[in-house]
């Protein structure tokens, strides 16, 4: 363990990116994430990586894609309306299964909405916001410790699945400064991608193995192949077949699918018991863990799950924990976004949504109050 | 087709381009500039966007990107930065580059990266059925301008040059070999390089502005364009309705990669770990 530090959010995510082995950033400037461009625009290249500030958000995506195809990890950062414009082009690296991390410093929307307000309003922006079906890896850290292991986890399972994976931070974790112990190095598991050994005649670029992900090879080796957006073949080639496209579709899906239980982080606090369990993610979970601990003290047994992989959504750690609660108390700083998810594997009578969309986070008592009354307190 | 056939996915093939489209020639033509200058076939990177022009990509037997609408230079910045030791060639139509790609185009020039652009021009949307682009001339018909198109139309060569590009040349299908000559020196410079090579889409542009066949639309390049050299002896009359081809613009200005690699030096060198 290096020696503690007052850290930020986003410095941490940074940080991160760098421990993962990140060599490549594009990103355009935006509120709130604009630190993670500010620090790897000084950290990269003093580790033999690329900085570039691109002329806009689309460019910063299509810059990290390019760079990603030639072998390095890349990163970019940004915010609400900086990840709607960059939406075509992540649908674009799914289905050309390009590995990068996009992070979402989330604020209060909709359009320029309130850019220094914390906001969990990207869940399903997300989830849904490029065209067309997909399996999605979005993942959203709780501290500024957890920050940084994700970040690295985001890269790890771009690298792995081969896809882009967004980090939904929330303008309280991206700013909020905590004391952190970093791990060392050597302490951080990284993943690189799988990359071909055969002959490059042999080839194909999107042939899965039994994972699901192909090897990928380095522009530049030798190992020529032909990436697209349209549907294509093994080989890259565009490809009308419709068999060829269902199996295609089906495989930008089950190949995170069946890696699930890998990809689901999550953390329980007194849930074993819980008469009233909160579900929470991002920085809500910390009224929400102080909210639970008073009802405690008041003699209503509440519990906290806290969803840190958001996506692919943890249904059946969800309809576990909420078995044996009388109601599933859901805050989130939205108009209800994640909610909807939950009441697919919770019945419905049993939920009860928080929201809250005012630019301002959660109190504790405002999730307190809700137990209390759940918990057939006064 | 000698020589460059080993440049060809000969699986890819027959390719989608229309009856006497102009794409195949600049393709060709594209290829015998690989050829002449014995580039490393495995340092050579191909991008491109969306549209007829851009399906080239797909013909070509190197690492190709076909990317989404007006968005190869951005992947072409990202692949150059990322591993500056590539030849990165984009390939783009006129609507990619400088409508929906306008912004990139200018910033790329104006970064000066090392990579060299060949615009396909044929003055509208062929892909998509024959809309307007933002080079459609004046006057001329398309499907989104019924009536006739009411908007000028960019120079290519004069916008490039304004946004910083080092290299700036034009050519035409009918001026294949001069085509080539133009691409070669184009990957030669070491800086952005722009290429606008005029080619014919006799289906989608030339059935509806009345140009004729393919034969008579190259002919109509022949006859309108006039040699870079010769425009110093001409009157501003003999000009008229003419356009220039050849190397238009060429200068020596920092290339962005290169600049990077110089400050990473310069942080090392102050022991910047
Ligand atoms: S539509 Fe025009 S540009 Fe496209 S392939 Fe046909 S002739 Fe060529």
């Amino acid at each position: 363990m290096a020696k503690p530090q007052l850290m930020q959010g986003n410095q941490a995510c940074a940080v991160g990116a760098l421990a993962a082995g990140v060599k490549f950033f594009a990103g355009y400037p935006i509120t709130p994430s604009t630190e993670v461009a500010e620090i790897l625009a000084e950290m990269l290249p003093k580790f033999g990586g690329k900085f570039i500030q691109m002329e806009d958000e689309i460019a910063s995506m299509g810059a990290v894609c390019g760079a990603a195809l030639t072998g390095v990890k890349a990163i970019t950062a940004t915010s609400g309306p900086g990840f709607s414009l960059k939406q075509e082009l992540i649908g674009y690296a799914a289905m050309a299964e390009i590995p990068c991390v996009i992070v979402n410093v989330q604020r209060l929307g909709p359009s320029t909405g309130k850019p220094t307000s914390p906001a969990q309003g990207d869940v399903m922006q997300a989830r849904w916001g490029s065209h067309g079906d997909r399996g999605v890896i979005a993942l959203s850290p709780t501290s500024v410790r957890e920050t940084f292991d994700i970040t690295v986890k985001a890269f790890n399972f771009a690298e792995k699945f081969r896809t882009p994976v967004i980090l939904l931070l929330d303008e309280v974790i991206g700013h909020m400064r905590e004391t952190v112990e970093l791990p060392e190095s050597g302490e951080v598991e990284v993943i690189d991608r799988k990359r071909p050994s055969g002959p490059p005649e042999d080839y194909q670029a999107y042939k899965p193995d039994a994972d699901g992900v192909a090897p990928m090879a380095d522009f530049g080796e030798g190992y020529y192949y032909h990436v697209t957006g349209l549907v294509h073949d093994y080989k890259g080639m565009p490809s009308q077949n419709n068999a060829l496209t269902t199996e295609l579709i089906d495989r930008l899906h089950t190949k995170i699918e069946r890696a699930r239980d890998e990809i689901t982080i999550y953390h329980e606090d007194y849930t074993d018991d819980a008469d009233v369990l909160v579900v929470a993610y991002g920085g809500t979970t910390r009224a929400a863990i102080a909210a639970v601990k008073e009802a405690r003290a008041q003699g209503v047994k509440a519990g906290l799950l806290t969803l840190v992989t958001i996506w692919p959504f943890p249904g059946e750690i969800v309809a576990k924990a909420a078995q044996k609660a009388k109601k599933v108390i859901v805050p989130e700083l939205n108009y209800g976004q994640l909610v909807g998810e939950i009441e697919r594997y919770v019945p419905r009578e049993k939920v009860v949504s928080l929201t809250r969309y005012d630019g301002e986070l959660f109190r504790p008592e405002e999730i307190l109050n809700p137990i209390i009354t759940a918990g057939g307190g006064k | 087709m000698a020589g460059i056939e080993k440049y060809l996915r000969q699986s890819a093939l027959p390719h989608i381009w229309c009856p006497g489209c102009g794409n195949g020639i600049l393709l060709a033509a594209i290829l015998r500039a690989v050829d002449k200058l014995g580039l490393d076939q495995k340092k050579t990177v191909v991008v491109s966007g969306i549209g007829c022009s851009s399906r080239a990509s797909g013909y070509m037997n190197f690492n190709t990107v076909h990317t989404a609408h007006g968005r190869a230079l951005t992947f072409a910045t990202g692949i150059k930065l990322a591993k500056p030791e590539l030849n990165v060639i984009v390939l783009t139509g006129d609507g990619d580059a400088t409508a929906i790609g306008g912004n990139h185009f200018i910033h790329a020039a104006r970064r000066n990266v090392d990579i060299t652009t060949v615009i396909f021009n044929n003055s509208i949307y062929g892909m998509t059925g024959g809309q307007y682009s933002p080079l459609t001339p004046m006057d001329a018909k398309a499907t989104t301008a019924p009536f006739g198109h009411i908007e000028r139309s960019f120079d290519i060569a004069a916008l490039a040059i304004a946004a910083g590009a080092t290299y700036v040349a034009r050519g035409t299908a009918f001026h294949a070999q001069l085509l080539t000559d133009l691409v070669v020196k184009g990957i030669e410079n070491k800086g952005f390089s722009v290429i606008d090579a005029i080619t014919q889409c006799p289906i989608s542009y030339g059935r509806k502005n009345k140009m004729g066949s393919a034969a008579d639309m190259l002919a109509w390049q022949r006859d309108h364009a006039v040699m870079a050299q010769a425009v110093a002896k001409m009157s501003p009359e003999d000009l008229q309705g003419k356009f220039v081809i050849g190397e238009l613009y060429r200068t020596v200005a920092p290339e962005y990669t290169a600049e990077y690699d110089k400050l990473i030096a310069r942080v090392e060198k102050k022991g910047g770990k």
